[in-house]
């Protein structure tokens, strides 16, 4: 998603810039189709599914995080709510008759999303930082509450369920089967990404920017910051509530959980673990979260413990997330010294590996010694009463930690290198 | 104290030349400002008519940056009114008294540091130019803000560094574009809080150069520690201490003043 050149004596530069902006999304589009011919079982589609709501969801969050400097740890009420609008209207369309298909039922959840936004959002956004932050977890948690207690608008405990098949069909399209969900969460995945890209590019897109930089300035160039912040929110909220109506579509309910205060850790963390600096940040992070979630809960117990070491990680040592660690690459690519930094990451594989077997190892044996279920660590198999595995484990974490470090330490030296001469090269500011 | 009241009466001379000329461009008229029981600024009057380079000069802690902030709306004043082209404006939130055509630079740079050079100069067009919060338009495809942004990109010499973020540029280039934001509403008041703070002779020099060019047919407030700057520069100057501007003329008026000389001038001069 590079930022498209303007000027005319990079008309040059800016064409090349157009066919790889373009084509980037003409691929990514182009994978949407075909991932489920290539995976095709029950399992993939709905792994898929659920990978493209979280990726419309994380995005949405990054209007707040990444784009204004909002840090919101409430925004799962907008989702919820929109899975809730969502649910609700489907029902109504059932029950009176409308003429409205299932393709835009999502519209409706993001208009409840909205709604919310627009009633609440004046207040939340008078101030940023640490004060918006807090409201946002009252605001979270009130919501998440009332939902348990206002059974009529919530249903309860059981949530608010729908059928999505018993709505008028479009294109003889019933939405019964998963493949069908499939490619209707991909076409609003589609069109939201394209939306909230296209928002980034507006005047409201870069003042949001020139907000979250530095809101005091802001004011001295023309602009209310709080109006700014607001209608931020609102977008926000809006296609939050998108994701939430996929959802609801996908799972056919729509209960208290969407709008809890996990659903709204995981979206941040989905959008952090990505990187907030760049627009397609939160889409590698919503894939991997989604991915880890689905995948580390069948192997493991205690995934959650991964998922804290990984946030941890990524907060310590690469605070711009994955986008982060791969757009630092973009000048050496440019500069041509790329090549001179690859043989030291590859050195740099086997102790790290080593280094994380026996952290995984460490943690499985604490995990499972009570009761001894046995560890399966990439076919081998380890026992987690036996001593063999801790000093296993020991070995590990000692020894690839050693190595692991001086490996690390190679890397810099040779990224200095590699940075010095992209920055001779004018590449690196 | 003593001092100060002799000050006072002192100033209101000085301001009686301009008087309350409805057609000013920033008329301040007895504003204080407390913090707490402490009086920052104390029966603060100026006049800076249309089209004049005013200078404000005073040793450290007088309360230049804060009458910059109680005159662009940064702080609100305890009492007393500011003009702007005959309007009240004090007690109007800064974005507010932006629009109506002020606008100001800061001592400490304040740039948007994670955007680009291009980006934090385009961003001070969008409001001038009417496109306000708008989200239905392309930011890149609005003619009269790209040739108004490579205009002012021009005008302080960072066309060669547009692409860079704002937060890796040098010193100098900082306090340029730092300038560059402030004109690129196009306001016709436009107040510099100590432009040339840090620079090297060669840069202030530049700088200089840079703002008498920029600010040609505007009116224009600036706060300077570099006397040169200020006598090079200045159509007017007005001397503030403790809080209170205890004198107000031409640059001749202004050396002649035995009152600036004991109060200000001597004291730097040790």
């Amino acid at each position: 998603m590079t930022t498209a050149a303007t000027s005319t004596p990079k008309m040059k530069a800016a064409a090349g810039g157009h066919v790889r902006f373009y084509g980037i999304w003409l691929i990514g589009i182009a994978a949407l189709l075909v991932l489920p011919m290539i995976f095709s079982s029950g399992g993939s589609l709905t792994s898929f599914s659920l990978i493209g709501i979280a990726i419309i969801f994380a995005l949405s969050y990054n209007i707040l995080l990444g784009q204004t400097g909002l840090l919101s740890f409430g925004h799962a009420v907008h989702y919820g709510l929109g899975g809730f609008a969502a649910c609700h209207m489907m029902n109504a369309v059932v029950s009176h008759g409308w003429p409205i298909p299932l393709p835009f039922i999502p519209l409706f959840g993001g208009l409840g999303g909205l709604v919310f936004a627009i009633i609440i959002g004046w207040v939340m956004t008078k101030r940023a930082g640490t004060v918006f932050a807090m409201i946002s977890l009252g605001i979270g948690e009130l919501v998440a509450s009332s939902s348990l207690i206002l059974r009529s608008v919530f249903g309860g405990e059981a949530g608010i369920t729908t059928d999505r098949t018993a709505l008028p069909k479009m294109l003889g399209w019933s939405f019964g089967p998963q493949i069908q969900v499939y490619y209707l969460i991909a076409f609003w995945l589609v069109l939201s990404a394209i939306a909230m890209y296209a928002l980034t590019r507006t005047p409201l897109g870069r003042i949001c920017n020139a907000v979250r930089d530095n809101p005091e300035r802001v004011q001295f160039i023309g602009y209310d910051p709080h109006v700014v912040r607001y209608l931020a929110f609102c977008f926000a909220g809006f296609f939050a509530g998108i994701a939430g109506g996929l959802a609801a579509i996908n799972f056919e309910i729509a209960n208290s959980a969407y709008l809890g205060a996990i659903q709204s850790g995981l979206v941040l963390f989905s959008s952090f673990i990505g990187g907030v600096a760049y627009f397609f940040g939160p889409i590698l992070g919503a894939i991997l979260v989604t991915y880890l979630q689905l995948g580390l809960t069948n192997v493991t117990g205690v995934w959650q413990l991964y998922f804290g070491i990984i946030f941890i990680g990524i907060v310590m040592f690469a605070p711009g997330g994955i986008a982060g660690l791969l757009m630092m690459h973009r000048p050496l690519v440019r500069a041509g010294t790329l090549w001179t930094v690859i043989p030291s990451y590859l050195v740099a594989i086997v102790p790290t590996v080593a280094l994380a077997c026996g952290v995984i190892l460490t943690i499985e044996t604490v995990a499972r010694y009570s009761s001894g279920d046995p560890i399966n660590l990439f076919g081998i198999a380890f026992n987690p009463t036996s001593p063999v595995t801790w000093i296993a484990a020991a070995v590990l974490v000692v020894g690839g930690s050693f190595v692991a470090r001086l490996t690390w330490r190679r890397i810099a030296e040779a990224w200095d290198r590699a940075a010095t001469v992209a920055r001779d090269r004018g590449y690196l500011a | 104290m003593s001092e100060a009241v002799i000050g006072t009466s002192e100033a209101a001379i000085g301001n009686g030349a301009a008087g309350p000329d409805k057609r000013a461009a920033i008329e301040v008229r007895a504003v204080e400002k407390r913090f707490g029981n402490v009086g920052i600024i104390r029966d603060l009057n100026l006049s800076v008519a249309q089209g004049e380079r005013h200078a404000i000069i005073g040793p450290n802690g007088a309360g230049k940056s804060t009458t910059f902030n109680l005159i662009s709306g940064h702080i609100k004043p305890t009492s007393g009114e500011v003009r702007l082209n005959g309007d009240l404006i004090s007690g109007l939130q800064p974005f507010e008294i932006n629009r109506r055509g002020l606008s100001r630079s800061f001592q400490v740079t304040n740039v948007f540091a994670r955007m680009s050079v291009w980006e934090n100069v385009r961003c001070a067009v969008l409001w001038a130019t009417g496109h306000r919060y708008a989200f239905w338009k392309n930011v890149d495809s609005l003619p009269e803000v790209r040739e108004r942004t490579a205009q002012i990109l021009d005008d302080i010499h960072l066309t060669h560094r547009r692409d860079v973020p704002a937060g890796l540029l040098t010193y100098a280039e900082q306090r340029e574009l730092e300038i560059g934001i402030t004109i690129a509403s196009g306001a016709t008041v436009v107040m510099l809080d100590e432009p040339t703070a840090g620079m090297s002779n060669a840069e202030t020099e530049r700088a200089v150069a840079l703002i008498r060019r920029l600010t040609e047919g505007k009116t224009l407030v600036i706060v300077e520690h570099d006397m040169s700057v200020v006598f090079g520069l200045a159509d007017r100057i007005s001397v503030l201490v403790y809080g209170h501007i205890i004198a107000s003329g031409t640059p001749q008026e202004i050396r002649r003043d035995p009152k600036v000389k004991e109060a200000y001038l001597g004291e730097e001069a040790h």
